[in-house]
């Protein structure tokens, strides 16, 4: 009994079945949990999150990291927000706020990817920059939006779902194909695996890493886009640590820090199990500070959980 | 005599392969007893069991009669066991005598007393026939010092059984014979000795017995070596007689395929040029450090190109582009398998398509039922022994990662130019004759093959012309008609008196 438990848990699908069990859980216990409205909501709040982790996952997998997510992420909504102003068209705004992005991104790529210099300090650099650059164009204000069908972005709904959700589900849709079914997603994971193999098997690293900084890159801007619909104007603050919750919820998903390993199911679990836990701690109105906590204590369990998962696939 | 250590019906088994079934065989006090068998035969398993690394599934160890139960290597030591492994445990930043003493240092109130431990330690190490200061920091040991400063450890911690792991590899012959007469000395005093190794002469000249594996089993066992002759060991090791293991056949050589011109890069400033012609395997012999796998690097675009030119066919290829080499049909298999050819934690499956997949993935997008077939197609044809295609590569043995190495490039359309470098460095012998095999054969259709090789009766042995290589240039080149031994090997070395010497004998 232990036995097939552990290698449930322990298995490809491990983390899926603890998911599973939680929610299963969850939904009895707590009042209010399993309602449309609640779900609904729950699903938004981890809009911002799902969608970067999407491209999060490639970081990770191909050995490279990025730390400047939170700070693209405001800085483009903040971007979308002045650039619908000044041009008075909202499509022409988001285009630009999309372009800065995706520069971003290749910016990081190029610089991490040419000039070799460690992926961890550039996005930390780039990180401060971006941010800097955030809150000098505001004068460390919030930015109002003139157009109100700017809002329209996160309070339409197709189908009774708003679509900031059906972005998040496109996305997981494409970049889990992305990553299962083409050959970028392999050489991604090629790459983790070993690089200078990879190199010398053909695999163009540089390009490669240099597109996944910006396809991450102009992920964020359409997150920063959607966040800055959602709360209504461009904030130079928005989205401050969420590279840390985005790592989390890939790590929780099963991606290897080390590089070589990464699935989509993995990640969307990931990014729901942090949702879930901050919304049953709201409903049960457990104080903001104890969160923290808990989140902390979820990622400590997933690594462990991971740890003991490569140690019986090592035993191969 | 009774045995002092005894191995008795161990067995053990990893997902889908059975490392060792049913293993007994003892080893009597005061002996040096020899394991043998191919990598993959279980000698590492077994070592690794009796070091409390791993757990046998089954069986037992028993030393001096009792039963022992190692669940960590600490039981192992507590048990007064120690194992010396090809990859040494010492802290290079350390000296000699504190690596020696790690864990009980002699101590006053915390404080170390230095010169209590380097005089404890020196005259111990006097005491065992090792001539090293002990305050020298093992960083600037040789790696034969190191090998005999993990012997003393061993002597040190007072063990009663020693096993060396492949001791030589690394060494050269005068360091060898020290490591031999210290091996004497340890029988003298009683120590039981696992010498594993697969240099027959070694085992021949040291030891008393010899336990020779095959696929996890015992395939012989001698107490004595008395009666017992290599032949009979090579076919024990191998289950079969192998008369002739290169199996060289002629074949016509055509037109130039591959000609490098005046190539040089930061590792190799001096410029170097050679051909290859169609359907010829030329060898590249030289010592370590003679610049073969730089040559290699930099002609396939491993490395940066500063001058020169290779050309295929007449046609240029372009510098410094594993990718471009690859289009124009100029492959490497790497020296280092491991940091340069597989990918780790992808599948054998995945490890095959790397390249060529880019041929029948349109618009990049991959076509699984390709990649499955092709693979299958290249376990079954070279014989590739893994479960599945779907297995990580790194639970492969050497010989059939290089396998998927070379099937990765077999993949490609139109190769025109394989290098190998060091086509069977870890590879034992079933696995080399394949691999030899499928060389000949990529020649008669055609190929013209580059084979590095540290091995001289390798390069001999399947070579139709040899390149050898000394301080960064070709020092000269022999036809199969002209190969010999000694002017082969006096071409490589460096120091022209010692050349002229080795001329002089023959």
């Amino acid at each position: 009994m232990t036995g097939s438990l552990k290698r449930i848990l322990l298995g490809e699908q491990g983390l899926v079945v603890i998911f599973a069990i939680a929610f299963a859980v969850v939904s009895l216990t707590v009042p209010n949990f399993l309602t449309e409205r609640n779900m609904l909501g729950l699903l938004q709040s981890v809009v911002t999150i799902g969608i970067v982790s999407c491209t999060m996952m490639f970081c990770l997998a191909s050995r490279d990291f990025d730390l400047s997510v939170g700070s693209i992420v405001a800085f483009t909504g903040m971007v979308a927000v002045m650039a619908s102003n000044a041009t008075g068209s909202i499509p022409l705004g988001l285009l630009i706020a999309v372009g800065f992005g995706t520069f971003v991104g290749f910016v990081n790529g190029v610089v991490i990817a040419k000039l070799k210099i460690n992926a961890l300090i550039t996005t930390l650099a780039t990180m401060q920059i971006v941010r800097g650059l955030a809150l000098i164009s505001s004068d460390g204000r919030a930015v109002g939006i003139n157009d109100a069908s700017f809002y329209q972005l996160a309070l339409s709904k197709f189908l009774g779902v708003p679509t900031p959700i059906w972005v998040m589900g496109a996305l997981f849709c494409i970049f889990g194909f992305v990553l299962n079914r083409t050959v970028f997603g392999r050489n991604t994971l090629a790459i983790g695996g070993n690089p200078e193999a990879s190199r010398l098997a053909g695999v163009n690293v540089d390009w490669m890493r240099i597109w996944i900084f910006t396809l991450q890159g102009l992920v964020c801007a359409i997150a920063g886009i959607l966040l800055a619909s959602r709360i209504t104007s461009g904030q130079p603050n928005a989205a401050t640590g969420l590279e840390l919750s985005v790592i989390s919820a890939c790590v929780l998903g099963g991606v290897s820090l080390a590089g070589g390993r990464a699935a989509m199911t993995g990640v969307i679990v990931g990014v729901l199990i942090m949702g879930i836990a901050e919304n049953v701690m709201n409903l049960l109105n457990i104080q903001a500070f104890y969160q923290y906590v808990v989140r902390g204590l979820i990622l400590l369990m997933a690594v462990l959980l991971d740890n003991l998962r490569s140690r019986s696939l090592g035993r191969r | 005599m009774t045995d002092f250590l005894e191995f008795s019906n161990i067995s053990k088994s990893y997902p889908g392969v059975r490392a060792l079934s049913g293993i007994s065989f003892g080893v009597a006090k005061g002996r040096v007893h020899g394991l043998m068998g191919e990598n993959g035969a279980g000698k590492s398993t077994l070592i690794k069991i009796l070091s409390g690394d791993i757990r046998a599934d089954e069986g037992e160890i028993r030393i001096d009669g009792v039963v022992q139960h190692f669940h960590s290597t600490r039981d192992a030591f507590a048990a007064r066991v120690t194992v010396v492994h090809q990859e040494l445990q010492l802290v290079p930043e350390l000296s000699v005598a504190e690596n020696l003493r790690l864990g009980h240092f002699p101590a006053k109130a915390g404080v170390i007393s230095f010169r209590e431990l380097v005089a404890d330690v020196g005259s111990k190490l006097k005491e065992i026939g090792v001539d090293v200061d002990p305050r020298t920091k093992v960083a600037a040991l040789s790696i034969g010092e190191r090998q005999m400063i993990e012997i003393a450890k061993a002597v040190m911690l007072d063990a009663r059984v020693i096993a060396l792991d492949e001791p030589t590899s690394s060494l050269s012959s005068r360091e060898s014979e020290i490591l031999f007469t210290l091996i004497e000395r340890l029988r003298e005093q009683g120590k039981v000795i696992l010498y594993i190794s697969h240099r027959l002469d070694e085992v021949f000249r040291l030891c008393d017995g010899v336990t020779v594996l095959r696929d996890g089993k015992l395939a012989a066992h001698h107490a004595s070596m008395e009666g017992v002759t290599r032949d009979q060991i090579v076919s024990e090791m191998v289950g079969r007689e192998i008369s002739d293991i290169w199996g060289w056949r002629g074949r016509d050589v055509g037109d130039v395929r591959l000609k490098v011109e005046g190539i040089t890069g930061s590792r190799l400033p001096n410029p170097v040029g050679f051909e290859a012609r169609k359907g010829e395997i030329l060898g590249f012999f030289g010592l370590v450090g003679a610049g073969r796998s730089e040559l290699m690097r930099l002609v396939y675009g491993a490395d940066h190109r500063h001058a020169g030119s290779v050309a295929i066919d007449g046609k240029p290829v372009a510098p410094s582009d594993p990718r471009q080499s690859i289009r124009a049909g100029l492959v490497l298999c790497p020296e280092d398998r491991k940091f340069d050819g597989i990918v780790q934690g992808r599948s054998v499956s995945d490890n095959i398509a790397i390249s060529a997949r880019r041929h029948f993935s349109p618009l990049g997008i991959l076509n699984l039922g390709k990649e499955a077939a092709l693979a299958d197609g290249f376990i079954r044809s070279l014989r590739i022994r893994t479960p599945s295609r779907k297995q990580d590569i790194v639970n492969l043995s050497g010989g059939n990662q290089q396998k998927v190495i070379l099937a990765r490039w077999l993949a490609e359309t139109d190769v025109r130019v394989l290098i190998v470098d060091e086509p069977t460095r870890g590879i034992d012998v079933g696995a080399k004759s394949e691999i030899y095999e499928l060389l000949y054969s990529l020649a008669e259709s055609g190929l013209a093959i580059v084979v590095v090789s540290s091995e001289l009766p390798e390069v001999m042995g399947i070579s139709d012309r040899i390149a050898v290589m000394c301080g960064g240039s070709i020092a000269a080149t022999f036809d199969r008609a002209d190969f010999n031994e000694r002017t082969i090997l006096a071409a490589a070395l460096p120091d022209r008196s010692a050349a002229e010497a080795i001329k002089k004998v023959s």
